[in-house]
């Protein structure tokens, strides 16, 4: 270790002021000894010969006087082979592995590594002797489950790299050396397959950043169909609480159409997640008929876990993320919820006494929700591939109010909007997705012409329903009445989806475009009724039948019985005949 | 062995302040006024400040008053003579009982790791339809009663709590009015539950302080039960006389409150405590039921707001009846696909035309003319609050699921209500007439 010392003159809350000697850096980890406990801290501010750090930890017990150790590195995560399947927190720390360690708490002071130093990788390198590299070039790779997991030149290896020499295939562990590079003053480092990225720092080993347009398909209709999120592009689901983000999100990394989920869980509930990692391992991922684990890492830190370092969680589960997209690889992170860790920046500036912005939040808020947005992205890779992070966060707005600023913030930089809404959840029309106040910037998969006129249909309905609260029923045409009619039957057989339903909850691109056909001719086809409450129990039977429909595999005689008999509807109502 | 220091510095709302080394943030102090001796806490360490909270307040507290520092913080007495008894927020006894000092345990410890959960299966059956059938509770949830003042909250939470199969149960009183005390008290004595309950109860004449500490110390003790495999039943109320306490200290603290003055780790702090419900792997399990009274009657102000993001759901309590909008069980799921094959379904239909009848009430009330469908909308909507909403109801889930599909079929065609055909076919009663 350096000269450096430092000793704790102060605690308020989770943050301590360090009376320190020599040099510190900004974001710099240190340790507070307390009572034969090491307490990671993070350096948050720096003023003269004190500064103020970041407990990651309960604070009790620290006393006045307690030691402080320097590690001369920034927050940082460990990337290489074996995070696919992992369940961390939000400093990375396994949580399967502490509660074999530790039983049912989370003691403070328990620190484990994130890679296995045991488990071996079969190697197989790809780099010759000789070969120029820059950071992020492959040199191998090893297989990671059903992935093909390149080994990397480490993404601060700034500069030209000659690669000197090279292990032959065979297995080996992360920490093994595995290779050895010279630089242009013929400096030579050792190359592990494993090494390490400071967490608040974009990965930035790429040739562009190119614009997203190829769909992520979530196969949830409302959102695929009318409010499409691109690959490489973000998102954000704002809603009271009960609205149904946390399912929302839940069903998504499930079913969206990438290579690798990551789950931040920031600040929510711990039962959430445990869902999660007691049901994903018994679910196979269509996609590859493997358990759809091994596709998913979890970042875990929830609401009663430690608030600083729920505030590193977004960050490493971010870093993670490009560290896989490095591969060429799609990458969806999911955070639930951006909110929580807002409010740990705030909780943090307030014991700053930092002045106060909006509703206390830091000043810098909004940049630093922009900061973390810009992280997602498509880029071209040096080989010529591609690779993506997308990013979709719930937001979780106080009293439900979109006027908020996290909500604020958020909506002015991402690509999406999924604005959940009180009246649709509480009315069980799920998923509560505002279909009139939605947006998004990214192309989807179904003919553009008819989801605008498919919208226009809901604006038109929602018009008259407007207006039918002022006349009544009686006052309305019945023109109106029927376009009134077709709104509702668009939200219930297609809007709304039954998260829960075997069949229903998921619906693929193929499907969405056929059963979207039909309903766009429905909804485009001139009725004739005799009177109002004919056509009120016509639609009520078309959207009993449709419903159905959505319930049945599209392989299944049913499918087909079904979409008949809606044709056979269709046909006795159509104006001519 | 401990210090004693005599010189008090500073006295601002329930806070001291004294000069003084070597002491551990979160450590207890005995303060010696002039109107007795405290506890303390201390809740910030400044160079050689330290910052005090007095659990019976600063009232007669003087400059030259004594403070003792005690080397440990704030725990509290495990063992089974903790049943039948009741204490107050200090953890002292409040009946005529003796002090408990063996085995003491912190409060406030730390979370359990979310690796060592298990996902809640288990249905808490309590015969009152509005939850069995709309919104299930679960053995370990945590859900609050959301409540304006004046509903009858706590007649529910005990009624609840008689009803559920639990091993003990545990009530943690804040801001509680006497006499709401003596009748928790009495009620869990005439049904013989009390010598299966340990109560820790602040009243609203108790100092403010005090109350910070009941919901630690009733969760700690519930949670050593549960892991000795008891199932154990928290009553919590009334949380929001909780986060007030925590307002208060925030203030004096000169903390810069976020929202209506309440402090930024308000959702932490509440947060911290509703997560103590688990059901842990291979031992018992914590279920929370909490009351949050919303100050007029609001549910966006913060405490029900914050409260609504952490709890796994709300009873939302309404002139006597528990609403069907605004009530939720996130956990309700997690059971209810293996009670009956049609629970899910009663539940969706039955809310959704609900609804529409409230459209209807309200077309209704604007003198519009009703529809044949607002007729039976009309029909509808009044057998469901009559028979189903009203809290008197008291029937198994299976009666009420039954009872569900007669009310439909009263006033329905099986088509209106966008019933799977299926479930029509096997459910739908047959026309007596
Ligand atoms: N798509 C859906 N289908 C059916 N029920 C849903 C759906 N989304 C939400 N819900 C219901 O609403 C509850 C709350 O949803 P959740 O996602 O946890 O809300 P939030 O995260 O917004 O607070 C769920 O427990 C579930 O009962
Ligand atoms: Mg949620």
């Amino acid at each position: 270790m350096s000269q450096k010392s430092g000793r704790v003159v102060a605690v308020n809350g989770n943050m301590v002021s360090i009376g320190f000697q020599g040099n510190v850096a900004m974001n710099e980890v240190v340790y507070v000894l307390s009572k034969g406990k090491r307490l990671k801290s993070e350096i948050i501010r720096v003023k003269g010969s004190e500064a103020q750090a970041q407990v990651y930890e309960i604070t009790k017990g620290i006393r006045i006087g307690d030691e402080v150790e320097f590690s001369e590195e920034m927050l940082s995560v460990e990337l290489g082979p074996g995070l696919l399947g992992q369940i961390y927190d939000g400093l990375q720390n396994p949580l399967p592995e502490i509660a074999e360690q530790k039983g049912f708490f989370l003691e403070s002071g328990v620190y484990l590594r994130a890679l296995s130093r045991s488990k071996r990788w079969s190697f197989s390198p790809q780099a010759k002797p000789g070969d120029i590299l820059r950071r992020g070039d492959c040199i191998g790779s090893v297989p990671e489950l059903h992935f093909t997991h390149k080994i990397m030149l480490p993404f601060d290896f700034f500069g030209e790299w000659t690669l000197a020499d090279i292990v032959p295939a065979g297995e080996y562990g992360v920490e093994d050396a595995i290779a050895h590079v010279r630089d242009q003053r013929g400096v030579e480092r050792e190359l592990r397959m494993m090494f390490s990225w400071p967490v608040k720092r974009a990965v930035d080993c790429y040739v562009e950043r190119l614009k997203p347009k190829q769909p992520m398909v979530t196969k949830t209709r409302i959102i695929d169909t009318f409010f499409p999120v691109a690959k490489g592009g973000t998102y954000c689901i704002p809603g009271p609480f009960g609205a149904g983000k946390t399912v929302l999100q839940q069903v998504t990394s499930r079913n969206a159409d990438v290579d690798i989920v990551i789950l931040a869980a920031c600040g929510e509930r711990a039962g959430e997640v445990v869902e999660t990692l007691k049901e994903f391992p018994q679910i196979s991922d269509p996609r590859t008929g493997r358990s759809l684990m091994e596709r998913t890492i979890i970042i875990c830190n929830t609401s009663s876990m430690p608030v600083a370092s729920r505030e590193a969680s977004v960050y490493t589960a971010v870093t993670i993320a490009e560290y896989y997209r490095q591969m060429g690889l799609d990458v969806l992170l999911l955070a639930d919820s951006t909110s929580r860790w807002a409010q740990a920046m705030r909780e943090m500036s307030g014991r700053l006494e930092e002045i106060p912005g909006e509703e206390a939040f830091p000043a810098y808020l909004e940049s630093l929700i922009a900061g973390f947005y810009e992280r997602a992205g498509l880029v071209l890779l040096n080989d010529g591939e591609t690779g993506s992070v997308t990013i979709g966060g719930a937001v979780s707005p106080a009293g439900g109010n979109f006027e908020e600023p996290v909500t604020q913030a958020t909506l002015k930089v991402v690509g999406a909007f999924h604005g959940l809404n009180r009246e649709r959840s509480d009315a069980r029309r799920y998923p509560a997705i505002h279909p009139l106040d939605s947006w998004s910037k990214y192309p989807g998969m179904v003919d553009a012409k008819q989801v605008e006129e498919a919208r226009d249909v809901l604006r038109r309905g929602n018009e008259v329903n407007q207006m039918m609260k002022v006349v009544g029923e009686e006052g309305t045409s019945i023109e109106d009445f029927v376009m009134f009619l077709k709104s509702e039957f668009l939200d219930a057989a297609y809007l709304q989806q039954n998260s829960f339903h075997d069949v229903d909850a998921a619906t693929d691109a193929d499907r969405q475009t056929y059963v979207f056909a039909k309903i766009h001719k429905i909804l485009h086809a001139r009725m004739f009724f005799p009177d109002k409450d004919a056509a009120r129990r016509w639609f009520l039977q078309l959207t009993a039948v449709t419903k159905d429909w959505n319930l049945v595999l599209m392989k299944s005689p049913e499918f087909k019985q079904l979409e008949e008999r809606l044709d056979g509807m269709l046909a006795e109502v159509l104006e001519n005949a | 062995m401990h210090k004693v220091y005599h010189r008090i510095e500073q006295i601002a709302g329930n806070v001291i302040t004294v000069t003084a080394s070597g002491v551990a943030n979160g450590e207890l102090a005995q303060v010696v006024g002039t109107l007795g001796v405290s506890l303390a806490q201390v809740i910030r360490l400044d160079k050689d400040k330290v910052y005090l909270q007095v659990f019976a307040g600063s009232r007669g507290i003087a400059t030259d008053g004594q403070v003792r520092f005690l080397g440990h913080t704030m725990d509290v007495s495990f063992t089974d003579a903790l049943l039948g008894r009741v204490f107050n927020g200090s953890g002292q006894p409040r009946d005529n009982g003796p002090a408990l000092d063996e085995n003491r345990i912190p409060i406030g410890g730390p979370s359990v790791n979310p690796a060592k959960r298990i996902i809640p299966r288990k249905m808490v059956r309590t015969g009152i339809p509005m939850i069995d059938v709309f919104n299930s509770l679960v053995e370990s949830q945590k859900l609050p009663i959301f409540a304006a003042a004046g509903e009858p909250y706590n007649e529910l939470l005990a009624r609840i709590a008689l009803q559920a199969e639990v091993d003990i149960i545990i009530l943690g009183g804040m801001g509680l009015k006497h006499d709401d005390y003596l009748q928790f008290r009495d009620t869990l004595e005439a049904h013989g539950a009390l010598s299966r309950s340990i109560l820790f109860v602040h009243t609203a004449a108790d100092p403010t302080v005090e109350c910070q500490m009941v919901p630690d110390m009733a969760l700690a003790v519930a949670e050593q039960f549960a892991l000795q495999n008891k199932r154990v039943l928290v009553l919590l109320t009334d949380m929001t006389s909780f986060a007030d306490a925590l307002k208060e200290i925030a203030i004096t603290m000169e903390q810069i409150p976020s929202n209506r003055g309440y402090p930024g780790d308000l959702y932490s702090q509440l947060a911290s405590r509703y997560e103590k419900a688990v059901d842990f792997e291979g031992a018992g399990s914590i279920t929370i039921l909490a009351v949050t009274t919303m100050p007029g009657d609001d549910v966006t102000h913060p405490v029900p707001d914050n409260t609504g993001y952490i709890t796994e759901g709300q009873f939302y309590l309404r002139h006597g009846r528990i609403e069907p909008f605004g009530s939720l069980s996130r956990l309700k799921q997690q059971v209810n696909a293996r009670t009956r094959e049609d629970h899910r379904t009663v539940m969706n239909t039955m809310i959704q035309l609900y609804a529409s009848f409230k459209e209807t009430l309200e077309k209704q009330s604007m003198g519009f003319r009703m529809s044949a469908w607002d007729n039976k909308l009309l029909k509808y909507g009044a057998r469901f609050e009559k028979e189903m909403m009203d809290l008197s109801v008291n029937i198994p889930l299976e009666a009420a699921l039954d009872l569900g599909w007669q009310i439909m079929a009263d006033c329905f065609e099986p088509e209106e209500t966008g019933i799977p055909s299926k479930l029509v076919a096997s459910f739908w009663p047959k026309k007596t007439a």
